[in-house]
């Protein structure tokens, strides 16, 4: 069970890299994650079907996840829809076009060569992609174009008295973090030997849960989050709700175990369990000056 | 010496053809010559901020031309004039970015007009450069260069946004009440830093402020701006012997001047 949980915890970490471009570094909220994930999944699975090689089908989804993200970010860059709104728009379009792309609602990849038919432990192969792309973001977080995207979430108007188009920088970003999601999506249905147009519902969702389960952790270390926060929060993530399965709640619960796993996340991080009652009022008699000099 | 800025004719109605119809600027003109360094002073709503965001393109206007450096920049979006224009706001929080390191902004500045490609946001041989540019500041920010800029006081933010708005040179700077909200004593040094930087590097200036003894000490040349006209436009050794209740009574002259039309109006 634990190398299940690693492994399905390390492919939903690519998933959630690409959510922390969007969600942490540019603070747009993108939902056209949740089409990007199926639409790897498909396009990968089509191809596999039609005897691709499947690192090529992993390199195609990325491309495909990449002009969808490029859909997100024109609609909000150039028509001024809003950010969330763009993001449900091409993830509803994208459902429409998965389908199109399998022409069917699953794939099932029964004896396709996938990048896990190499002689090699599919552990070894996921842990070392995730960490691929962990170190490739660590390093363009360190370029001048990482400066500038970083920049643009933080302060945009900086960004423009720097004279730099926000909105082309926006839609790079979005881009990459497309591109990440459906390369995640590519493995995943490997991995599972497994294309579905519905595998892509609540992925954003379970992005930001490992994003700020890694954040409530990692916020006690001394140590500067970054990607590593997505990377481990989604190990810890996966291994909660394989926790709660293993405590006997059905599969069928499997959504509202993530939804209270979420808040519990969101209010261990907001600090809400070092709550204390605060009484608004005084009972008389006591002390209505703070300062006890001036009492 | 040729003109830098030329604004001719310049028109700008806010919520027009509504209730709130406010109309701003009729027929502004202005034109400062390079190397001018101008304070702009008036009242609250004269147009003073209005008139820089025009400039750099922030607001859009409705009629006229603005020209800068020989370039129509009429139409051009914010980002592109951005290259021509260094800029400081009132609020320290707009020209750096919070979450990021003192010495990181420092190098998106440097890197001003230049490809934010994929090399090194963090050049080795910069660093002693960007140090020395800082500690010119006086304010130990050179020590500091690992440090959030969100950690710093309103103060050194400014300071540093005074750095990198002047490091790359722009043909004009626009500083938009820089220092309103600073305590007194870092407003002056601020203002010392503006009067250090500008003079040294020559880059033509249009500074507002409320301070109407800064309008008056720094800079070659005064504008008092008064319900988007310019009321008073003085320069050289007549701006000079200006004394801050001069420009009081001058002031006050045109607002009661305004007034009376107004009374006449509804007389």
């Amino acid at each position: 069970m634990i190398e299940g949980v690693l492994e399905q915890g390390f492919i939903f970490a690519i998933m959630a890299l690409g959510v922390y471009i969007t969600y942490k570094v540019l603070n747009f909220p993108d939902m056209s994650v949740d089409g990007t994930f199926p639409l790897g999944a498909s396009v990968t699975a089509i191809m596999l079907v039609r005897g691709a090689d499947p690192l090529f089908a992993c390199v195609i989804s990325i491309v495909a996840g990449m002009a969808a993200g490029l859909a997100t970010g024109i609609l909000h860059v150039k028509f001024r829809i809003t950010n969330l709104l763009s993001g449900i728009l091409v993830m509803l379009g994208l459902y429409s076009i998965n389908l199109r792309i399998m022409g069917k609602s699953n794939t099932p990849l029964f004896t396709e060569k996938t990048i896990f038919s190499a002689n090699v432990p599919s552990i070894v192969i996921i842990i070392g992609l995730a960490l691929l792309v962990k170190v490739l973001l660590d390093i363009m977080f360190r370029t001048k174009f990482g400066f500038i995207l970083k920049a643009t979430g933080d302060n945009p108007n900086m960004v423009t008295t720097l004279g730099v188009d926000i909105g082309i920088i926006k839609i790079i970003g979005i881009m990459i973090a497309n591109g990440i999601v459906a390369l995640s999506g590519s493995i995943m249905a490997q991995y599972q030997r497994f294309s579905d147009v519905g595998m892509g519902t609540g992925v954003m969702v379970m992005g930001l849960a490992s994003i700020i389960m890694g954040e409530s952790v990692l916020k006690a270390l001394p140590i500067r989050f970054g990607t590593s926060c997505a990377l481990l929060g989604s190990l810890f993530y996966k291994g909660s709700i394989a926790a709660a399965l293993k405590a006997g709640l059905p599969a069928t619960d499997l959504r509202l175990v993530t939804s209270v796993i979420v808040i519990t996340a969101l209010v261990i991080y907001n600090g809400g369990l070092k709550m204390k009652f605060k009484w608004g009022f005084n009972l008389g008699g006591g002390k209505t000056v703070t300062h006890s000099k001036s009492a | 010496m040729g003109k830098l800025l030329r604004i001719q004719n310049l028109h700008k109605t806010f919520n027009k053809d509504t209730v709130n119809e406010n109309k701003l600027f009729n027929g502004l003109s202005l034109h400062v010559r390079k190397g001018d360094f101008v304070t702009v002073i008036g009242s609250n709503g004269a147009g003073k901020s209005t008139l820089l965001n025009i400039i750099s393109g922030t607001i859009p206007f409705d009629e006229g031309s603005i020209f800068l450096n020989g370039k129509d920049i009429s139409n051009v979006p914010e980002y592109r004039i951005s290259k021509l224009v260094g800029r400081v706001f009132q609020d320290p929080k707009m020209a750096t970015s919070p979450s990021m390191t003192v010495l990181e902004n420092m190098s998106m500045a440097w890197n001003k007009n230049k490809f934010f490609g994929l090399s090194w946001g963090i050049e080795k041989n910069k660093i002693k450069e960007i140090r020395n540019s800082l500690s010119k500041l006086s304010l130990g920010l050179e020590n500091k260069l690992e440090v959030k800029v969100g950690l710093l006081s309103g103060g050194q933010r400014q300071a540093m946004a005074l750095l990198m708005a002047a490091i790359s040179n722009p043909c004009l700077l626009l500083l938009d009440e820089h220092m309103a909200a600073l305590d007194p004593k870092t407003s002056e040094i601020i203002a010392q830093l503006t009067d250090k930087i500008v003079t040294e590097s020559k880059i033509t200036t249009l500074m507002v402020t409320h301070n109407l003894k800064q309008a008056i000490t720094m800079g070659n040349r005064l504008i008092m701006m008064h319900r988007g006209r310019i009321v008073l436009d003085i320069e050289g050794e007549e701006k000079k012997s200006l004394t801050p209740e001069r420009l009081m009574v001058l002031f006050s002259d045109k607002e009661k001047a305004d007034m009376l039309s107004d009374r006449l109006m509804f007389a």
